[in-house]
């Protein structure tokens, strides 16, 4: 039994070993091409001939990429705390909560998920140009501080949950709000921590309407920003890469942060198994 | 007045529920209906001046030969993706919650690839996949079959651009069923060991059934990813967006083209309706199909 | 009533003595020398005229379109405007550019190189622009010693045969190709635009609403460049991955000639480490008629200038425009003007690189696009039914022919 179950250990090691050249190997192609002078982006070879820190000096000190770093950090880490908060409160509600009109509201809210945003950005360009948002840090953010996506998603989570626990809870004299802060939200870490990293990653990486709203330089984003390395005559691919390279630093962090709080796991106290 | 108790939890869930509903209706409900009204007028920039057309947008849909080819590519790239992604996502997820060395490292490796920009990840597989040059075909080459192109073939590109976008995802996927592997509580684990049980009963029994909310979500956030592809679809083929000869197109890659290259954002919004009506129907087949009470 | 009248008569007196000044807004897409060009030549026309300030606003290329696309409705955009020409017609069918006035027309047709007709729609002008581009044929010096050939190829003739001996292949695939082939680059120009003229047709009728190549020197051209990739095989599409692979191929050096255009000469000179020339693009026979492919950014004019804001539109607009500007814009930007007078300049027809752009200016025509997006899609699709699957060429340009009328038929009913 026990010869048995390290020899599956060592399988999976093998097959994730083998995996993993695939998953990275765009990646360190990725950083590879940004240290390649733009003559060299097509000799077909993969590691640079005469490496090169020039495209990062380039990025860093020839265009507005620390700017655009800043606007993106602050949209991404406003947009995150508020999806954090509203979309598990409401994932909590619509999972644990019983009310007239629950899987209504929550088909609503879903169906939001259902229309590209390529045919809304010109309503919501509409709608900020009368209310003043163009070119404005809320014109950037509103539509990521909330989403449907987390609200489904923690709803999924809080579902799973055992309902002696809440009403234990109940029994205790938390208020409602008290029973989703202090016995919900802790047992449902991981899923706070997966939706944390995807949203920081999603808009971190919006494109289209932070390209729509915003009119100067000063305002731009990193993937509008990253876009002006492509134009008519062709790409700036070395420049591309740098850039890219730069842009995934805060994301690793933030993957390393909240990843902590999915491997921790969930332990239930004070249930019988 | 006295609320009973399932009065008090209804008023608090409307409370709770208020600001989100509100910041959907007004920002997301509300221009959707605008943007899909869009579909019974003649676009133009000045509001004032945009010709009703009724229902001769839809007309159009019917005879229009690209629509039908983006509709069938739609289908195939959920297909073909859908059951990829969770089926590698699954056992990735299973075999890095099993090691115990470097697990830091497995699991960063495998989110590199979400984490990887889209504009990188095409510029890469291009040439990784590139009838020429690629080293696909190199490996190809050497266990002597013929080299293949993949992107340039109107029959291999779409399933060439799923593999890409699989691969991207699968960071994404591997995450999300961490979260749902670790949020079972390891007493149950534990209870069960007792029982005798192991392995695949382990899984048949406890991690199967308390993971479903998790796959209902998988599924359906993937089918409305995938109903909705885009982004690598424009990438892997920036010149002839949607080429070889349509056989990468998406709808939402038609609708793009349709409302910012040829400024037809009346005859976009009506094929935009046709795509949400698609999404809203599937989603909620499947929620119906895939959800399972869960009993503990 | 009275109160109003004395406040209208205050503003305007108000108006008088401090001079108003009117702000108007330029839009372009981001091109780091433009971008820079524009500031400079914002500085002298605000110079030349107090009273207007303009404001220049930039954009990705990639999604340049898209931004417009949303601006204008919402009434937050540009008063003046850069574009590519073709999207022209699609713009002010929608109602993103406005007529100029008719005094205009006659200024198009006085001082602008020919392909400038293509600003007109429908008897109005839509915009003019500063510099315009043409099509030649890069090719590579070192692989042409190599292969022992002395000089760039006139006829077709000579491109096929210098073609075929600038190709490698080694083992079933190819190493080196002759030349670039691109349909979705530059190629479905030189089939619609230049090769169907040089075999004695014309691609369209002269008010541009019927599709004229399906004919027999059509047929003949689209033939023949197919022909390029199934029978002679001097290349192949995608050679080298990505947007622009053929450009890319050829700075690599695994490529022996391309066909771009002027916009390109500067990304190759940077990316290029061996010699290489431009040559005019051959012609069918020595002596055969010489066609080229013609196309420019414009500048035009949105429905939110109005009132004063128009006035000052229309004297920037004529100042972007004007000789001294276009004489700027080619030694700052390097693109060659737009002018019938500039392009004499003989000193510009014998630049080694400029040269055979300049002279083919001369006889460079513009298509006619309704809706460029998909009037390029249904020649590249075209090309690529035959050479991708192997369609017979009639059969593929018929469906060409009968898809792109459609588009015309739509866009004209």
């Amino acid at each position: 039994m026990r010869a048995q179950r390290r020899l599956g250990d060592l399988l999976a090691l093998l097959l994730l070993g083998l995996g993993s050249g695939v998953m990275v190997l765009p990646f360190l192609w990725m950083i590879l091409t940004s240290l390649k002078p733009f003559p060299e982006l097509f000799t077909l070879r993969f590691l640079p001939q005469e490496p090169t820190l020039e495209n990062y000096r380039q990025v860093l000190w020839g265009t507005g990429f620390p700017r655009w770093f800043l606007n993106s950090l602050l949209v991404a880490t406003v947009t995150t705390a508020s999806v954090l908060f509203f979309d598990s409160l409401a994932g909590y509600t619509l999972a644990r909560l019983r009310f007239p009109g629950r899987n209504v509201f929550f088909v609503l809210i879903l169906s939001t998920l259902m229309v590209p945003t390529e045919m809304l950005v010109i309503p919501w360009y509409v709608m900020s140009a009368e209310k003043g948002w163009i070119n404005t840090y809320f014109g950037l953010l509103f539509p990521g501080l909330m989403s449907a996506f987390g609200i489904f998603l923690m709803r999924q989570f809080f579902e799973t949950l055992p309902q002696d626990l809440f009403d234990a809870a109940r029994i205790d004299g938390l208020s409602e709000f008290g029973v989703f802060w202090r016995v919900g939200l802790p047992l449902v870490r991981p899923a706070l921590a997966a939706l944390g990293i995807f949203t920081f990653l999603g808009n971190w990486n919006a494109f289209l309407w932070p390209l729509i709203v915003v009119q100067t330089p000063q305002m731009r984003t990193l993937p509008v920003g990253i876009a002006l390395f492509s134009g008519e005559a062709g790409t700036a691919w070395n420049l591309i890469m740098a850039a890219s390279s730069l842009a995934i630093l805060p994301v690793l962090v933030v993957f390393f942060f909240f990843q902590r709080q999915i491997i921790e796991g969930v332990v239930l106290t004070g249930l019988k198994g | 007045m006295r609320l009973s108790l399932g009065q008090r939890e209804a008023l608090w869930a409307y409370v709770f529920l208020a600001i989100p509903l509100a910041f959907f209706l007004y920002f997301r409900i509300f221009p959707t209906f605008q943007a899909l009204g869009l579909s019974l007028y003649e676009w133009h920039a000045d509001p004032g001046a945009r010709k009703f057309v009724g229902l001769e947008h839809y007309e159009r849909l019917l005879e229009d030969p690209l629509f039908r080819r983006a509709l069938t590519n739609t289908f195939l790239y959920t297909l073909l993706g859908v059951p990829s992604q969770l089926f590698l996502g699954l056992a990735i997820a299973l075999l890095l919650q099993r090691v115990k060395v470097a697990r830091d490292f497995f699991r960063a490796v495998y989110f590199a690839p979400y984490v990887t920009p889209a504009v990188a990840v095409a510029w890469v597989w291009s040439w990784m996949l590139s009838p020429h040059f690629g080293l696909v075909n190199e490996i190809l080459t050497l266990v002597g079959l013929p080299p293949q192109p993949f992107l340039q073939s109107p029959t291999q590109a779409l399933p060439t651009v799923t593999w890409v976008v699989v691969w991207q995802n699968l960071g994404f996927q591997v995450v999300l069923f961490l979260a749902g592997l670790e949020s079972i509580p390891r007493q149950y684990y534990e209870a069960a060991r007792i029982d005798g049980g192991e392995g695949w009963r382990l899984f048949r029994h406890i991690t199967w059934p308390l993971l479903n909310p998790v796959l209902v979500f998988s599924v359906v956030i993937a089918t409305i990813g995938y109903l909705q592809l885009f982004t690598q679809v424009v990438n892997l083929n920036f010149t002839d967006q949607g080429g070889p000869l349509n056989s990468t197109l998406t709808l939402a890659l038609y609708i793009y083209q349709l409302a910012f290259l040829r400024f037809q954002l009346g005859y976009a919004a009506a094929v935009t309706v046709v795509l949400f009506a698609l999404i809203f129907l599937i989603t909620l087949v499947q929620l119906r199909v895939f959800t399972r009470k869960v009993e503990l | 009533m009275l109160q109003k009248r004395f406040l209208l008569v205050l503003s305007s007196l108000l108006g008088l003595s401090f001079a108003q000044t009117v702000t108007i807004t330029y839009w372009q897409y981001e091109f780091k020398s433009k971008v820079e060009a524009v500031d400079e030549l914002i500085r002298r026309f605000e110079a030349q005229n107090p009273g207007i300030r303009v404001v220049q606003q930039t954009f990705p290329y990639d999604a340049y379109q898209q931004k417009v696309a949303a601006a204008i409705p919402a009434g937050q955009g540009p008063d003046v405007v850069n574009l590519y020409y073709g999207w022209a017609p699609t713009w002010v069918k929608a109602g993103y550019l406005v007529p100029l006035p008719e005094e205009w027309s006659a200024r198009v047709d006085r001082e602008f190189v020919s392909m400038v007709q293509a600003v007109k729609i429908g008897e109005k002008v839509y915009g003019v622009p500063t510099a315009v581009r043409s099509l030649a044929l890069f090719y590579n010096k070192d692989l042409f010693r190599q292969a022992g050939l002395s000089g760039p190829p006139r006829s077709w003739d000579e491109f096929l045969a210098a073609a075929k001996k600038l190709t490698v292949k080694q083992g079933g695939r190819f190493t080196q190709i002759g030349y670039g082939i691109a349909p979705d680059g530059q190629d479905h120009h030189l089939v619609r635009e230049i090769l169907v003229r040089q075999f004695g047709g014309r691609p369209y009728s002269e008010d541009g609403r019927k599709v004229l190549y399906l004919s027999e020197p059509g047929l003949k051209a689209f033939t023949f460049y197919t022909d390029w990739v199934r029978k002679h095989e001097i290349g192949v599409p995608n050679f080298f991955p990505g947007n622009n692979g053929y450009r890319d191929g050829f700075m690599a050096g695994r490529i022996g000639m391309i066909i771009d255009g002027s916009f390109a000469i500067g990304t190759i000179q940077q990316g290029a480490r061996f010699s290489w020339g431009v040559a005019e693009l051959p012609v069918e026979r020595a002596g055969g008629r010489k066609a080229n492919f013609g196309s420019f950014w414009m500048h035009g004019l949105t429905p939110l200038a109005t009132g004063p804001k128009r006035e000052a539109a229309l004297k920037f607009l004529a100042f972007l425009t004007s000789e001294e500007t276009q004489r700027y814009w080619l030694e700052k930007v390097g693109e060659l003007p737009a002018s019938k007078a500039l392009i004499r300049d003989p000193k510009l027809s014998l630049d080694p690189i400029y040269g055979p752009f300049i002279l083919s200016l001369g006889y460079a025509k513009a298509t006619p696009f309704v809706d460029e997006t998909a009037q390029r899609k249904v020649m590249v699709d075209a090309i690529n039914r035959v050479i991708l699957q192997g369609m017979d060429p009639a059969q593929s340009l018929r469906m060409a022919a009968e898809e792109e009328q459609k588009i015309l038929d739509r866009f004209w009913r």
